[in-house]
């Protein structure tokens, strides 16, 4: 109660902050939870194109054949020729990968939830540099507009689109793959969004470190703040070396530099280490702020604390760290030494026993705890379902040998998928409905949010498994066009895809439904179970929150002056 | 409403304090990010001598004088000589393969020709394979080392003389290796390369 109180205090002592309206609220924003806002709303548009065009995948999977991409290149590009198709099928699934992962995944988890919970959960006024945040922000606008300009410009002779997937690989993204601007376009996007991510984790650094509330020391932080800040010393030391690794890219196509140009003795091997080196710790930036959100729900609808703290969080420093020893395991192919393989083999291997503290200490959570199944909660178990298949199918993937096999078969499309598409995705979920009545003000009809789940579940459990039957036949991907040897589970795959596409509409009925009905949400919708300090404030959470610090004094992390310490405050 | 406004008045050297820290720790943060990108540069030569070092990626190693024993083992070494596209020459080995045991020294020629009417400047690149053979794989001169002139229509043979390190024989890795496959590729300087032929000169991505 004592809580509550206080944060009534600081509305009523901040009117001296004049908001702006309108536009101007949110093009020139500095507060955390309208940029936060932003963020999510951007995710959400991107997370749409995105899903649209892995649905335009999956209908030309559906059977064997070439059936959509003449026509959707056709209306893309004027030519609907058969190699056109198939550059703009390859075109299609490196724009879904990297719509995904930049501009869906990155902006919901770290931006969204980070820019709207880490300064409330953690009692901080707004994040340390305000301004950097708009600007980070609004970098990524400016970065998508150039990804879709690449949709646009030439990238191949004569075709659109930069088609050389997510990873960017010379020789196929330097002059002799890909000679036109397209792909400068996507080079110099990627430049942006890094940009923008640095200065947000820069932000998220110095704002957790920085800014707790007087008596939350590091230990008694919720888990997604962790999970924020670890996340953030990620990016901040994977995202450069992509810069790096993408500014020599852009040198060798313009300026006839040869990092990775074996004709001055360059060697795009090098490019692939480097890219890796990048690549597998952002797999870990991707996952790593939803191991924090499941946390947090977990804990709340079990209604205990979370089981093994410290060690959650000493798990989630093991994870980063391991994510910058083990790049080569994702180039066991191109040839290295058998004591490098080794090497790579054992080191992935260890991820899983960090992986595996996470996964048994949600599991202890729930154990004897009073499971509420509500909609969020029943996405974080979802997560720990999927993210466990998607794990042991890593674990399977790590050994070098299985790899001679696997390597660039669907295999690798349906582990990464499990991880990435419902792993994080499904902790997204978990933690839009955890957040949504605290960030909107609103409840959400529960019963259509549960059969968004279920039609999620289902429908994208049905579009990735066969995918493991698939890998196994060999069906490599990145190919437009199979052998009928592959008819089946590619066509299941397929209604999986559509199914799932139909529960992303059930998502975009929840919040028109949720936003017409106004059902005022109380400051704590989820019960004893919500001890951190978001839920002490009203919701929606006003403008201004946490001016004057709370008092933590909860010696097991998080809880505000409550019960016996109430008075002190 | 006291007891606020005595916080207030610490708040202000407080937040003083939080703003600087915040400062720091934002310098701190960019220049974290800088030595990153600084890093991803030095890894360039970093790698190149690594893999010189070390025979990674199938570097061969280079070396003034073969001062080792002979060896027992007997292997296939088989050469291949290609040109980059943009580098009107002709080039190839004047035999296919030649079988060596270890620790001997070979001296094998390619012949290379100029089809031009211009003179042109070219330069070998080279690995073996299989890829961990690189270690074993000793060249004691070799026409890849330099940039290569050859006048209109000029002809020439290139020499490469190498041997196979007898510790090959020692690794496991090595032991089902009988073939080793010597490869160069012909580049002209990239800064020389024309301009990447437009669309009806090459052929679609494949599929």
């Amino acid at each position: 109660m004592a809580s509550v109180d206080l944060a009534h205090h600081d509305v009523d002592a901040h009117h001296e902050h004049a908001h702006p309206t309108g536009w101007r609220r949110y093009l020139l924003s500095t507060n955390h939870k309208d940029i936060g806002t932003l963020y999510l709303v951007f995710a959400v548009c991107a997370g749409l194109v995105g899903t649209t065009l892995s649905i335009i995948i999956r209908a030309e999977l559906m059977e064997p054949g070439m059936h959509v991409f003449p026509l959707v290149s056709w209306i893309m590009s004027g030519d609907g020729s058969v190699d056109a198709a198939k550059n703009m099928y390859n075109v299609f699934f490196s724009s879904h990968a990297i719509i995904m992962i930049f501009f869906m995944v990155m902006p919901a988890m770290m931006g969204g939830f980070g820019n709207w919970m880490v300064p409330l959960m953690i009692g901080a006024p707004d994040m340390a540099f305000p301004r950097l945040n708009n600007l980070s922000f609004w970098l990524l606008v400016a970065s998508f507009v150039l990804l879709i300009s690449s949709l646009f410009a030439e990238g191949s002779p004569g075709m659109r689109g930069f088609g050389g997937g997510w990873v960017l690989y010379p020789p196929m993204s330097g002059t002799v793959g890909t000679p036109g601007p397209s792909t400068d376009f996507v080079i110099l996007s990627m430049h942006l969004a890094g940009a923008s991510s640095i200065i947000g984790s820069i932000n998220f650094i110095a704002t957790i470190i920085n800014m707790r509330a007087p008596g939350m020391t590091m230990f008694r932080m919720p888990l997604f703040p962790w999970s924020v800040l670890i996340t953030a010393f990620l990016l901040l030391l994977a995202l450069p070396v992509l810069a790096g690794a993408l500014t020599m890219l852009l040198t060798d196509r313009n300026f006839h530099t040869t990092f990775f140009e074996p004709a001055g003795g360059g060697d795009p091997i090098l490019f692939q280490h480097l890219f890796w080196f990048f690549g597998h710790p952002e797999v870990y930036i991707l996952i790593i702020p939803g191991f924090g959100i499941v946390s947090q729900v977990v804990a709340t609808f079990s209604k205990k604390p979370i089981f093994g703290y410290v060690g959650m969080v000493y798990a989630m420093l093991a994870i980063a760290l391991l994510g910058f020893a083990v790049w080569a395991h994702h180039m066991f192919t191109t040839g290295m030494s058998l004591n490098a393989q080794r090497y790579f083999v054992f080191a992935t291997m260890v991820i899983a026993v960090p992986t595996g503290v996470k996964v048994f200490s949600w599991l202890a959570t729930m154990w004897g705890g009073s499971i509420a199944l509500r909609p969020p909660m029943l996405w974080a178990i979802g997560f720990i379902f999927v993210f466990t298949v998607g794990g042991v199918t890593g674990v399977v993937l790590a050994n070098a040998a299985v790899t001679r096999y696997l390597h660039d078969t669907y295999y690798v499309v349906a582990h990464f998928h499990y991880t990435m598409s419902l792993g994080a995705v499904f902790s997204i979920f978990a933690g839009f409905y955890y957040w949504f009545p605290k960030m909107t003000g609103y409840l959400y009809d529960e019963r259509v949010a549960k059969w968004h789940f279920w039609t999620m579940f289902v429908g994208i459990n049905l579009t990735f498994f066969p995918q493991h039957f698939l890998g196994f036949q060999g069906m490599p991907r990145r190919i437009v066009d199979f052998t009928p040897a592959y008819e089946l589970w590619n066509f299941v795959s397929s209604c999986g895809a559509y199914v799932s596409g139909a529960g992303t509409l059930i998502f975009l009925y929840v919040i028109y439904e949720a936003f017409t009905a106004k059902r005022p949400a109380p400051a704590n919708p989820w019960g004893p179970g919500a001890t951190t300090l978001e839920w002490t404030v009203p919701s929606p959470a006003p403008f201004h929150t946490f001016e004057t610090p709370p008092q933590i004094f909860g010696e097991d992390a998080h809880a505000p002056a409550i019960a016996g310490h109430g008075s002190a405050a | 409403m006291s007891a606020s406004g005595e916080r207030n008045g610490t708040t202000v050297s407080a937040g003083g304090r939080a703003a600087r820290n915040n400062r720091l720790l934002g310098i701190g943060g960019l220049t974290l990010a800088a030595t990153m990108i600084g890093l991803t540069y030095a890894a360039a030569p970093f790698y190149s001598a690594f893999c010189r070092a070390t025979g990674y990626e199938g570097t061969p190693q280079q070396v003034k004088a073969n001062t080792d024993p002979e060896g027992h083992r007997i292997v296939r070494v088989a050469f291949d000589a290609n040109v980059a596209p943009g580098l009107d020459w002709s080039f190839e080995p004047e035999v296919d393969s030649v079988r060596l045991r270890t620790g001997q020294t070979a001296t094998v020629y390619f012949r290379v020709r100029n089809r031009l009417d211009a003179p042109a400047v070219a330069r070998a690149a080279f690995n073996v394979s299989p890829e961990v053979s690189g270690e074993y794989f000793d060249k004691i001169s070799c026409f890849c080392f330099t940039e290569q002139h050859l006048g209109p229509h000029e002809s020439a043979e290139w020499p490469v003389v190498f041997f196979l390190d007898p510790s090959l024989e020692k690794d496991d890795s090595m032991a089902r290796v009988d073939s080793i496959t010597l490869s160069y590729t012909l580049f002209a300087p990239p800064s020389e390369k024309p301009a990447p032929a437009r669309s009806a000169d090459r052929a679609g991505p494949a599929g």
